[in-house]
């Protein structure tokens, strides 16, 4: 062996290995899975069939699925809105200042999942600080349902992914030459024209990675339904779950996550392509 | 400064409200692990009787100790496949095809990735444990190591690796003199990221640690304290997660801004 298929064999070797085993290897099985029938007693015939696609476009399921990206484009959008003026303020805050308001973003979002989640239950129930805050204030007489349901759902996501959308933002706008906008104003132009010609157009590429992200985050996630949503199968990920921890019925299961993982890759790619696009058009100017 | 001020104070209360939005509710938690009753609706008093209560827990510390092993395990064998395959990747001038893979694991949703190896270890008929849970935080967390170690190689200048080799080091010797000092900062970095990750992690442990529990995790006893009767103990857990989560992060925000 010569000694650069030995290096390659020693740094590469085992990392690959461990993809190709505990990764390629187990989702090749899922996808097998999903051509198969499902046993009677919960385990696997495995006679070829499509039926469990056919099944997925079923209108009970193919609401869950529209649920799913409904709630997760709300959440991108709410993402966003709420996200964009927090990131701008922070990439142009004087530099000693930018770290640590970052780092204040972003720290909720390195404790347990669960735990912030647990918060919103106790915060937002009946008896909860916001139903309390707002009937001490006499705005409301009744408790409002605040808690499990589709709006609990999107607190929830946007609670767990702000941070997120923030980090994405202000990592492309801090990079934002400053002359620019200073320049459009000097010729000028009002900060609000300023901001829609050159500020944003110049961040879409953080616009699109942060909103991708967020939205595949959400669309695929459990523990926020799982907890805020009132148990029901809400969305694609309870459903999953569902199928091979309660129902089941693994085929099933298996083309769920299938189509789940369609849906990601082809936005992954469309946003990795108009970066593409964008990044080749910004030579070409 | 000119009408700016104006906009830039808009800003900074939007900021506000949004550093509120972050915080109140784990505000609203460790508040509530220190009140007597328990209980949501009304303040009455003083108590560090909840935290009392969680020491007395012995399912509660069981279920650390399994988080504890299935962390530092994984971060281990994450750590030191991360980084070779970080070199690796880095150095032998690879394919788009395997960068991607490496990104793999990082953006499937857990549901998926739990139901995967769940599948692989029924076919292969393994016995689930705290075994089979490491080897599938490993998955993640080889990914999201050799992410962190590759920035750091990114500014690293191989001519010194080069100057040790012509002055008559092999590579090994190489390796542990130079290479590894030099990324040692990364290499921390991504293992604290690891460790943190494996800690917090629930779904993929919920699915492949089998029944019983000898294998129950941390956030899997969270999950049913939350999930099937909420105790007011669950508070004073919380309050702890959050400090030494915090404690983490800033400890290795530390460590990576004196690596800098």
């Amino acid at each position: 062996m010569s000694a650069e298929v030995l290096r390659r064999v020693v740094l590469l070797g085992p990392g690959l290995g461990w993809f190709a085993l505990f990764l390629v290897i187990p989702c090749g099985i899922v996808f097998v899975y999903s051509f198969f029938e499902r046993g009677t007693y919960g385990g696997i015939d495995y006679i070829f069939t499509v039926e469990n696609y056919a099944r997925a476009a079923d209108p009970l399921y193919l609401a869950i699925f529209l649920t799913s990206a409904k709630l997760a484009a709300i959440t991108t959008l709410a993402a966003l809105l709420i996200g964009y003026p927090a990131a701008y303020l922070i990439a142009t805050a004087p530099k000693r200042w930018q770290m640590p308001l970052l780092i204040l973003v972003m720290l909720p979002f390195w404790s347990n999942y669960l735990i912030r989640s647990y918060a919103w239950i106790v915060v937002l129930n009946r008896e909860g600080l916001v139903n309390h805050g707002l009937q001490a204030l006499g705005l409301i007489d009744e408790p409002l349902p605040l808690l499990y349901n589709q709006f609990a759902i999107v607190v929830g996501l946007l609670y767990g992914y702000l941070p997120f959308m923030v980090l994405a933002l202000y990592s492309s706008i801090s990079r934002l030459n400053p002359e620019i906008a200073e320049a459009s104003a000097d010729l000028g132009a009002s900060s609000l024209r300023t901001f829609l010609r050159i500020t944003l157009p110049l961040t879409l590429p953080g616009i699109g990675a942060g909103s991708v992200f967020v939205f595949v985050l959400s669309i695929g996630n459990f523990i926020t339904p799982d907890l805020l949503g009132g148990g029901r199968s809400l969305m694609v990920g309870n459903l999953i779950f569902d199928q091979f921890l309660s129902a089941r019925d693994w085929p099933f299961g298996s083309s769920l996550a299938f189509i789940l993982i369609a849906v990601m890759l082809l936005l992954l790619v469309a946003q990795a392509w108009a970066v593409k696009r964008a990044q080749g058009a910004g030579i070409h100017a | 400064m000119r009408r700016i001020t104006g906009e830039r104070r808009l800003l900074a209360a939007h900021l506000g409200l949004v550093y509120l939005f972050l915080y109140g509710p784990i505000a609203v938690l460790v508040a509530l692990s220190f009140n007597k009753s328990g209980l949501p609706t009304a303040w009455t008093g003083f108590s560090v009787e909840w935290y009392g209560k969680l020491l007395g827990n012995e399912a509660i510390h069981a279920a650390v100790a399994n988080t504890l092993i299935v962390a530092v395990a994984s971060t281990l064998i994450s750590t030191a496949i991360g980084t070779l395959l970080a070199l690796g990747l880095e150095r032998l001038r690879s394919s788009a095809l395997l960068d991607a893979l490496v990104y793999v694991p990082m953006i499937i949703p857990d549901i998926v990735l739990a139901i995967a190896l769940l599948s692989f270890f029924t076919a292969l008929k393994l016995t689930l444990g705290l075994h089979s849970i490491i080897v599938s935080h490993a998955v993640f967390n080889i990914a999201f190591v050799c992410v962190v170690v590759r920035t750091r190689l990114k500014h690293f200048d191989t001519s010194i690796i080069e100057a040790s080799i012509d002055l008559g080091a092999n590579e090994i010797r190489t390796f542990f003199r130079i290479t590894l000092p030099v990324i040692f900062p990364g290499v921390l970095s991504g293992a604290l990221l690891a460790f943190t990750l494996s800690v917090d992690e629930f779904i993929i442990a919920y699915f492949t640690a089998g029944a019983g529990p000898a294998s129950t995790t941390f956030p899997m006893q969270i999950y049913s304290m939350i999930r099937f009767g909420v105790t007011p103990e669950i508070n004073a857990v919380a309050t702890i997660v959050l400090g030494v989560s915090f404690f983490l992060v800033l400890l290795s925000q530390r460590l990576n801004r004196e690596a800098a």
